[in-house]
Order: structure tokens, then C-alpha cells, then sequence
């Protein structure tokens, strides 16, 4: 079984190599590279989501889901849970994590504010990926309003 | 069966899988970016090699591993407490050259392949190279080579990793450490 810290210091290093890769500076270019980090997440968030039993998939309802999300695949990930899960009870519902490992490592305050989206980005996409797996079509963006907070938004997608 | 008890489980699941699976992502993902097999095995040699730089001291800080005196002590470190410590296996450490300069890893179950067969176009892609890397990443106060000589993905047995040390850097002791 893979030790924890592993997969945070591939992320890391996984974060530097598509930024080093891109050439392209411009806004442009950095969404690209984004959503190639967004993508590997949901790769993997989809692989991780059928994988589970069948019997955890039977949620009664999307709060159950989002629920597990917060609880169950934030510890298997991040080793903690998220600390306050909030929603408008119409689709929309906000993650937040008081000391997101991934960021925790870089600084406290606004100081990187600007890279910390990078940090985020393949979250987002192992959120959307478990959430697809679940029979669940979603939007996730994520913000930071100062490290190591940050705050995940899932807005579920209807169909 | 309360839902209580499947908890601990389901998240233990997961997160034995998540490495595997996310450094999957990233070996597919560097394919599509470079055009040929050696450029992502170099590639993935480079990252490895920045992980092992961060990793040796997270592992020093962690294990109560004192100074090896020589090669072959690090090989029993590398092979009995931080192959366990990270990837919960301990490969066997077999065919040591005549100098003590060169070992083989020998890996029975390769824990970054599980669920992994090599597409027939990829022949040359060395799938686990980030291995490589982070042995020579962690092993920076030496010089040391790492290379796949077997390699289950590729039909072998075994996964074999031959590691030979060049010479040790001594221009990173702190000043005054003499």
C-alpha cells in the first residue's frame, strides 16, 4: 500500500512538469494547462469511484453523496476530513478545507496566491471524476481566499 | 452491516489505489505530450529524481535510519525500511559485484503496475522509471545509477532494479563539517 506522502510529492512534481512544459504564458496557455490537471484528476476520481462496493454506491440521496465525498474521500486522500460542507439544497454546495494539505506546504496568507489554483485544479477534477462514477454530472471550480483555505464548489449538473 | 463499519475500509481502498492511479494518469498524460518512449522515460527519470531530493528528507525524518557506512547498508535501508515505508513492499537485494559497487532490486510484485498493460506501440517506455529517479534523487549525497534490467510489464518474471554506485559527493557537507 502506497504511503500517503507519495502521492502528495508525485502531485507537487506533477504540477511543476506541465507548468514547466507549457510554453505558453498567456492566460490561454495557463487554462490549458489547468485542465490537463483537471483531467487526470477525473481520471483517477472515476477509477477510484468503481472501484468501490456495490453497496456504498447506494446513496438514498445527493447530499449522502456529497457527504461521502467530504468525509470518506477527503480521509483517503488527504488524511482529514473537510471542515464544513455547505449547500443552497438546489445543486449547488461548497466544500471547505481550513488547511488543504496541498497548500499547506507553500505558505500562509496571500503570499502565492496566484499559483494556488495549479494546487487545485486536479482536486477539482478527482471530485467531478468520483461524482461521474456515482451517476452524477457536476461542475467543480475551486478558490482560495487565503492559504491554506480553500473552498471547492460542486455544482451538480442536471441532465 | 452498518454503513459505520464499510467507512474505514472504502477510504483505506482508495487510498492504497490513489498513487497507482494518479501516476498512471501521469505516464498516459506524458505520452500524449512527448512524441517518442525516451523522451518520457527521461522525463519521468527527471520528476523522479525531484521527488527523491524531497523524499530523503521526509524519509530521514521519519525512520531512525542513522548514517550508512556503506554501500551495502544502504541497500538494506533502501530495499528493508523505505521500500516498505512508502510502497509497503521489501524487494530482495541479489547479485552484488565482486567491487560491493552494484546490486539488483528484485521486485516480485511491482506495486505501480497494478491494472497496467503496455499498449504494443509503447515497446520502449519504461513504465516505472520514476523509480530510477527517486533512488538517484534520495541517493544525491552519492552518485549512483539506477536502471530497470527486468521488468514484469514487459513479460519478465520479476521487476529488477540494478543500481551501482559512482562515487560519493563530498562537497555537500555544510562548511565547517570537516
Amino acid at each position: 500500500m502506497a504511503d500517503a506522502a507519495l502521492f502528495e510529492f508525485l502531485h507537487t512534481e506533477m504540477v511543476a512538469e506541465l507548468w514547466a512544459h507549457d510554453p505558453d504564458p498567456s492566460p490561454g496557455g495557463q487554462k490549458m494547462s489547468l485542465s490537463v490537471l483537471e483531467g487526470m484528476g477525473f481520471r483517477v476520481g472515476q477509477a477510484l469511484g468503481e472501484r468501490l462496493p456495490r453497496e456504498t454506491l447506494a446513496f438514498r440521496e445527493e447530499l449522502d453523496v456529497l457527504k461521502f465525498l467530504c468525509k470518506d474521500l477527503w480521509v483517503a486522500v488527504f488524511q482529514k476530513q473537510i471542515d464544513s460542507l455547505r449547500t443552497n439544497h438546489q445543486g449547488t454546495y461548497v466544500l471547505q478545507d481550513n488547511s488543504f494539505p496541498l497548500l499547506v506546504r507553500m505558505a500562509s496568507g496571500l503570499q502565492y496566491l496566484e499559483e494556488a489554483p495549479k494546487f487545485l485544479a486536479f482536486t477539482c477534477g478527482l471530485l467531478r471524476g468520483t461524482l461521474s462514477t456515482l451517476g452524477i454530472k457536476s461542475l467543480v471550480t475551486a478558490s482560495v481566499a487565503a492559504l491554506p483555505a480553500c473552498k471547492f464548489q460542486v455544482v451538480i449538473q442536471k441532465a | 452491516m452498518s454503513r459505520q463499519a464499510n467507512r474505514g475500509t472504502e477510504s483505506k481502498k482508495m487510498s492504497s489505489e490513489l498513487f497507482t492511479l494518479t501516476y498512471g494518469a501521469l505516464v498516459t498524460q506524458l505520452c500524449k505530450d512527448y512524441e517518442n518512449d525516451e523522451d518520457v522515460n527521461k522525463q519521468l527519470d527527471k520528476m523522479g529524481y525531484n521527488i527523491g531530493v524531497r523524499l530523503i528528507e521526509d524519509f530521514l525524518a521519519r525512520s531512525n535510519v542513522g548514517r550508512c557506512h556503506d554501500f551495502r547498508e544502504t541497500a538494506d535501508v533502501i530495499a528493508k525500511v523505505a521500500f516498505k515505508m512508502y510502497l509497503g513492499i521489501t524487494p530482495s537485494i541479489t547479485n552484488w559485484s565482486p567491487a560491493g559497487d552494484e546490486f539488483s532490486l528484485i521486485l516480485e510484485n511491482n506495486p505501480l503496475v497494478d491494472f497496467v498493460e503496455l499498449p504494443d506501440n509503447h515497446s520502449s517506455l519504461i513504465y516505472s522509471n520514476l523509480l530510477c529517479g527517486v533512488l538517484r534523487g534520495a541517493l544525491e549525497m552519492m552518485a549512483v545509477e539506477a536502471k530497470f534490467v527486468q521488468d514484469t510489464l514487459k513479460g519478465d518474471g520479476v521487476t529488477e532494479i540494478r543500481m551501482r554506485f559512482i562515487r560519493r559527493i563530498e562537497d555537500n557537507l555544510p562548511a565547517g563539517e570537516e
